[in-house]
């Protein structure tokens, strides 16, 4: 994964391989940044940038939403109003009401919270997992990180989704919270693909060598310098990962193959409102347009910090883009030169 | 380059037979038929849930089952279903199904996408590449499962603009529709507009961003310099020595690509009403039938072999650095 196409990191949905790799893992000690920290530096930049702080307002709004709202809310979601079966929105039901009477303001709320929850713990999951697997493979090389990259093949054979599907009937009937850390379990691929990249060129940093010869255990060099100096793109990832885990809930909820009965999630919400989505739009709409507006929020933060941590992308200096992408493409033009058979083995 | 490509050929059909037992083993165990079965009321006989464990070979053990289910797809006998129906005979009307959807939906998307990534890198930082990075960005931030029903919202639209049912999207024909093959195809071109519509959008908005950056890094180069200091013609340079550098990241990227394409099947099948592969999954999962779940694996998995072949031939075929 050393070869990358992202150049200037202004757009990519880097939930798909290579999007974010160009993060250059050599963060610290660049001789520019002279007494302002770099975590100062990086929340500058992103601050500087109006969308993603939009995304970062909206994301916020949304949590708060999704938990304060049965504070003020005036129907419960288990409450049934008997005087009103689907009736669009009103002043005492902003989002309509269901065919039985629920308050479609409160289902999707706590829909919402159900959905954002899985999808901050599925993240956290999956990014974690995906550091420590990406890297050990990285850092050991030889068989350790062929069975790796074998397995991360395998499972891009077999989709996740259809894992997921398939073990449904085993989770079926008890907490969500299997359902999360299946979720978690099968979502680390792609980003383990892109630390183990990093990883080769780590391993040969000094510090790491130091490590090496001060006796270190490798978990430990792993643990204390490898992971940490990946610490940006994990970021990055584990906010778009995020994104990713609320559609992949979203989408086996859909078919019932995820968050079950009596808990609600967008999934299953759009799921009974698609049928009437042209005659009782309320019910497919207003769902909808929380996940959609969600992940939209979650994909232009996960850019804009793209943007703020990598020194040679737009959002950094603008008057130095065309040096950056020289050197950029030199880079690269190294690592294909150097790793044809590399580039080659991305394809599987 | 033959070398290569047998070698990769035969890493991916064992990754094949691999996912395939994956996906049979983890149905097998938490797969029970048996149990839906005795929820019947009446329950059925002690007896005919015994002849069913038989039928259903559930005496072996699953590795053997394996084995004995692969014994017969390579004869074409994918083996029955819980319900006693030939799982080959499905296959293969819902293999036409699919593969229909998937392949106009990938070519156009792939096009479509290409196209519209190296438009906006031509025209950076034009109000048509924003218009691009918007349409993008929300295009990948909406499951197929919203698209797909507000693009049906939209079809009404245009009917009712029109005056007629041109837009048809549940099913893929009108049932027994009689007439010569070209009505016939005209007909069944009307059902797979919207459908079709579901899946490419998907695909232009993933590639399209991909191939911006891709472009953008070829405009930036030297050799594209040179080719224009030499007097190339601007179209020239832009097709002949960038685009076609351009694309070489891209032909990795399509083999990623078909994992989404599978999956925004199955939910654009069972919005539209497709009796496709994605739509039996959803069926074999309900009816915990791990032969059929092993079958859709095995089709998926053949496709994902497919395109991923392909991306390494289309590299090999454009990076001459590959053929050695």
């Amino acid at each position: 994964m050393t070869v990358t196409i992202d150049s200037d990191g202004s757009g990519e949905h880097a939930n798909t391989p290579g999007g974010s790799a160009s993060v250059s893992p050599v963060d610290a000690g660049a001789p520019g940044d002279l007494r302002t920290s770099r975590a100062k530096l990086v929340v500058r930049r992103f601050a500087r940038n109006r969308n993603a702080l939009i995304g970062l307002v909206v994301i916020v709004l949304l949590y708060a939403a999704a938990f304060l709202s049965p504070l003020f809310a005036p129907w419960s979601y288990t409450e049934l109003d008997y005087d009103n079966f689907l009736v669009s929105p009103s002043g005492s039901h902003w989002f309509g009401t269901s065919k039985v009477g629920e308050d479609m303001f409160a289902l999707v709320m706590r829909g919402l919270q159900k959905s954002l929850t899985i999808g901050l713990l599925v993240g956290l999951i999956s990014t974690s997992l995906s550091a420590i697997v990406g890297a050990t493979a990285g850092y050991f090389g030889g068989w350790v990180d062929r069975a790796m990259m074998w397995l991360v093949d395998l499972l891009l054979v077999l989709p996740s989704f259809l894992i997921l599907a398939i073990l449904s009937p085993a989770f079926k009937g008890k907490t969500w919270l299997i359902f999360v850390l299946l979720l978690g379990l099968f979502s680390w691929m792609i980003t383990a693909r892109i630390v183990r990249g990093m990883t080769f060129t780590l391993r040969e940093r000094e510090y790491v060598k130091a490590a090496r010869f001060m006796g270190q255990a490798p978990w430990r060099i792993i643990v204390k310098h490898i992971v940490p100096n990946m610490a940006s793109l994990l970021i990055i990832d584990a906010t778009v990962n995020v994104g990713a885990a609320v559609i992949a809930e979203t989408g086996l909820s859909y078919f019932g193959f995820g968050v079950q009965p009596p808990d609600v999630s967008l999934g299953t919400l759009i799921a009974s409102g698609t049928e009437s989505a042209q005659t009782f739009p309320w019910l497919f709409l207003f769902p909808s347009m929380f996940l959609v507006v969600f992940v939209l929020a979650v994909n232009v933060v996960g850019d804009g910090l793209r943007d703020a941590i990598d020194p040679n992308s737009a959002g950094g200096r603008r008057k130095d883009r065309r040096k950056a992408r020289k050197e950029y493409q030199d880079a690269k033009d190294k690592a294909r030169a150097n790793a044809p058979a590399l580039a080659g083995k991305e394809a599987s | 380059m033959i070398g290569f490509l047998a070698r990769r050929l035969v890493n991916y059909v064992i990754l094949c037979l691999v996912a395939t037992f994956l996906a049979y083993l983890l149905a097998s165990l938490t797969f029970d038929p048996v149990a839906i079965l005795m929820q019947r009321n009446p329950p059925p006989p002690e007896a005919a849930i015994a002849a069913k464990r038989l039928a259903l070979h559930f005496d072996q053990p699953i590795p053997l089952r394996f084995v004995h289910w692969l014994g017969g797809v390579v004869h074409g006998d994918f083996g029955r279903t819980v319900t006693d129906h030939n799982v080959g005979d499905e296959l293969l009307p819902r293999m036409g199904v699919s593969l229909r959807l998937f392949l106009v939906g990938v070519t156009v998307g792939v096009i479509l996408g290409v196209i519209l990534g190296v438009v906006s890198a031509i025209r950076q930082y034009k109000i048509s590449d924003y218009a691009a990075t918007v349409f993008s960005f929300v295009i990948l931030s909406t499951p197929v499962f919203v698209i797909g029903p507000l693009l049906k919202t939209g079809a009404l639209q245009v009917n009712d603009w029109l005056g007629t049912e041109y837009l048809k999207f549940t099913g893929e024909q009108t049932p027994g529709f009689d007439g010569s093959w070209l009505a016939s195809l005209g007909d069944r071109l009307r059902y797979l507009i919207v459908p079709t519509l579901t899946i490419a959008l998907q695909q232009i908005a993933y590639y399209s961003r991909y191939q911006r950056s891709a472009m953008l890094d070829v405009l930036g180069s030297d050799f594209l310099r040179t080719a224009s200091a030499k007097g190339l013609t601007r179209r020239r340079v832009l097709f002949k020595h960038g685009l076609r550098t351009a694309l070489i990241p891209m032909a990795t990227l399509f083999a990623f690509g078909f994992g989404l394409l599978i999956v925004g099947g199955t939910f654009t099948e069972h919005i539209f009403g497709w009796y496709g592969m994605g739509d039996w999954l959803i069926v074999g999962v309900n009816t915990q039938d791990a032969n059929v779940v092993a079958t859709v694996t095995l089709f998926v998995a053949v496709l994902v072999l497919i395109s991923g072949w392909l991306s390494d031939v289309l590299y090999a075929a454009l990076d001459p650095r590959v053929r050695v």
